[in-house]
């Protein structure tokens, strides 16, 4: 890179995006109720303080199920369209795929709203339950976007080649498929979780009176003095999505390679 | 024809893609044992044909028979064929005797005769000792033996071949067809190759249909496909022809009277005289090494005539000469071997050039 201006304004927009996100440990660990500068010496209180909390406790087991139910949900309905689409040709595909696809563009307020009007309109009571139907029309063009790449880059005389060798369609999908797509599948589930666990708006209209996460962290800051423990839980946060996000990565490179494809995208 | 002689036998097998017609009337039979070759140009319908061997594809009329029995409604998992893939398919994630063995899931002999199975079928193809290897690191030729291995350890009746040489170098290519012929004797089954490559079919075969838009143009050995072509168009996909106008001005019992310009009036034998009857628009037909130039002090043609040398390729072992027969308007191709002593032309020069009406072909 020559131009120096280039090199300042590249160095001015990663500070500008992460430097909140290191803010967030640095007053985790500072022994002051307040969020200011100068720091005040080093303190590991806040994460028992927030460790000390049920309704925290509440908020993630909710969390937990939601994310964990919504991975599953989202992975397997993000597998048949995938395969449909890869493997298979029939009428409007496009559209029926674009349709899936569209809550990737859509305001989020507005799906939740209009999720809102129908579901109490029907009568079904706001829960966890009304939380996932959220979260997985929201997480579901996301697997069908890893498990799309998985598929395609899966040789299709593989296929054949097995039931030539005498195995039955469904003793090839077994044997053959689901294996070299299986890192696709972890990836799909990991990356769901992540998104299902922080999304806020879902949770937030369709929740009822049940925390989760999000929701939780959002009621909390109405209490200026929990504020500190709240960036002991931003903290454990941030780290454990980095984590999934990488392994996430990892997996879909690793079936890419596998598979003899050339990488053609992905998340990070 | 029996059963017995067909190892495969299409009845007027017809294949549509919606609208389009990819197989039309294939009619035919492969027999037991034989090295058969589907030739054609991309888009023939030669890998579709084989294809609804396999069982990948449905026909929409007509029949295939595999071993006297029709196929209609036998899935590709239940029928006594075998397929070596163009991309040969090698399951990635498995050994390479996982790969080779991978047929013998379901076979109920011990695991310990299996396991020498899968070893006598490496050895086979010259990968002895090579089991434990990880598929995906093989190289295309280690990747084909591989493929070929998977597919003749079910001791298949037909073995189909999908293009399986096309990826390889020249080299390899050439050494693999050597071997697979030698493979073939070994083991006696039926082998159907697809290719579009002519010097391979005529080098691999016992027996070509040569397939021209879904349909067959001429099913013989090569030959007959190279010295007695049925048509124009079989006759240039199968090595080089040339062709010049003639015409016919009479018939004598077994013989065909023709007259074309720069050979004067001869007769042509019955056998070598392909298509209908018309005397409308004949054109005569030749090999390149079945004309030669006649050098001082070379043996004398019975038929001779002179032409203009106007271009010279050299190849090593063999000259190409483009020349124009005087009298006639288009250069033909004739190819000299360049045994010790003999001169190569140069552009321009003149030369005496010899003949037979029995080494040419009559498209009428």
């Amino acid at each position: 890179m020559k131009a120096p201006a280039l090199r300042v304004y590249t160095i001015a927009y990663l500070v500008f995006l992460y430097a909140p996100i290191v803010l967030l440990p640095l007053f985790a660990f500072n022994d002051s109720k307040v969020i200011a500068f100068p720091l005040q010496g080093f303190t590991t209180s806040w994460f028992q303080i927030m460790w000390a909390d049920q309704n925290l406790w509440n908020a993630i087991k909710n969390s937990a199920v939601i994310s964990t139910s919504v991975a599953v949900f989202s992975t397997l309905l993000g597998l048949f369209a995938a395969r449909a689409s890869t493997r298979f040709k029939f009428p409007a595909k496009g559209a029926a795929l674009g349709l899936i696809m569209l809550p990737l563009v859509l305001p989020e307020m507005i799906v939740a709203m209009s999720m809102l009007v129908v579901l109490l309109a029907l009568g079904v009571p706001l829960s966890i339950f009304t939380i996932i139907l959220g979260h997985v029309l929201l997480c579901t063009p996301f697997a069908v976007a890893i498990l799309t790449s998985a598929f395609q880059s899966l040789d299709q005389s593989l296929e054949e080649a097995a039931l030539d060798l005498g195995e039955t369609p469904l003793s090839t999908f077994w044997l053959i498929i689901l294996p070299l797509v299986m890192p696709g599948i972890i990836s799909s589930l990991l990356i769901c979780f992540t998104i299902s666990l922080d999304e806020f708006i879902m949770a937030y209209f369709l929740g009822g009176n049940e925390p989760v996460l999000s929701t939780y962290i959002f009621g909390q800051f109405r209490f200026p003095q929990r504020v500190p423990a709240i960036m002991a839980l931003g903290t454990i946060l941030v780290c454990l999505s980095i984590t999934l996000l990488a392994i996430a990565e990892y997996f879909r490179r690793r079936g890419i390679a596998k598979a003899g494809g050339k990488d053609t995208g992905g998340f990070l | 024809m029996s059963t017995k002689d067909a190892m495969i036998e299409f009845r007027d097998v017809h294949k549509y893609y919606g609208d389009y017609h990819a197989l039309r009337g294939i009619t035919g039979t492969i027999r037991p044992g034989e090295f058969f070759s589907l030739l054609g140009p991309s888009g023939c319908g030669k890998t579709t044909l084989l294809r609804t061997i396999a069982g990948f594809e449905g026909i929409s009329s007509g029949a295939v028979l595999v071993d006297g029995r029709d196929m209609a409604g036998v899935p590709a998992n239940k029928r006594p064929t075998n397929m070596v893939f163009q991309s040969y398919a090698i399951f990635p994630h498995l050994s390479v005797e996982q790969n080779v063995g991978f047929g013998l899931r379901k076979d109920p002999r011990p695991a310990a005769e299996k396991a020498k199975a899968v070893d006598e079928a490496l050895e086979m193809v010259g990968l002895k000792g090579y089991g434990k290897r990880a598929a995906h690191a093989l190289s295309g030729g280690q990747r084909q033996r591989v493929a070929l291995a998977r597919a003749l350890i079910l001791k298949p009746k037909v073995l189909l071949l999908d293009e399986p040489l096309s990826a390889l170098d020249k080299k390899m290519r050439e050494q693999m067809q050597m071997e697979l012929i030698k493979l073939q004797r070994q083991v006696g089954i039926t082998f159907i190759l697809v290719t579009h490559d002519q010097e391979e079919a005529l080098v691999m075969s016992d027996r070509i249909a040569v397939m021209f838009e879904g349909e067959i143009a001429q099913l013989a050995d090569p030959e007959t496909l190279y010295r007695r072509p049925n048509s124009r168009k079989v006759a240039d996909f199968i090595g080089t022809m040339n062709f010049l106008p003639a015409r016919v001005t009479g018939e004598a019992g077994d013989t065909v009277e023709v007259e074309a310009a720069g050979f004067g009036r001869f007769g042509v034998a019955a056998s070598q005289v392909m298509g209908g009857k018309t005397s409308e628009g004949a054109t005569v037909g030749f090999r390149p090494e079945t004309l030669t130039i006649l050098f001082d002090g070379s043996a004398p043609s019975d038929r001779e005539t002179m032409a203009t040398i106007e271009e010279v390729v050299y190849f090593g072992d063999m000259t190409y000469y483009d020349v124009r027969i005087d009298g006639t308007q288009t250069a033909v191709r004739i190819s000299m071997r360049n045994v010790f002593g003999r001169p190569v032309l140069d552009i321009g020069a003149r030369a005496r050039v010899g003949w037979s009406p029995g080494a040419l072909v009559l498209f009428r």
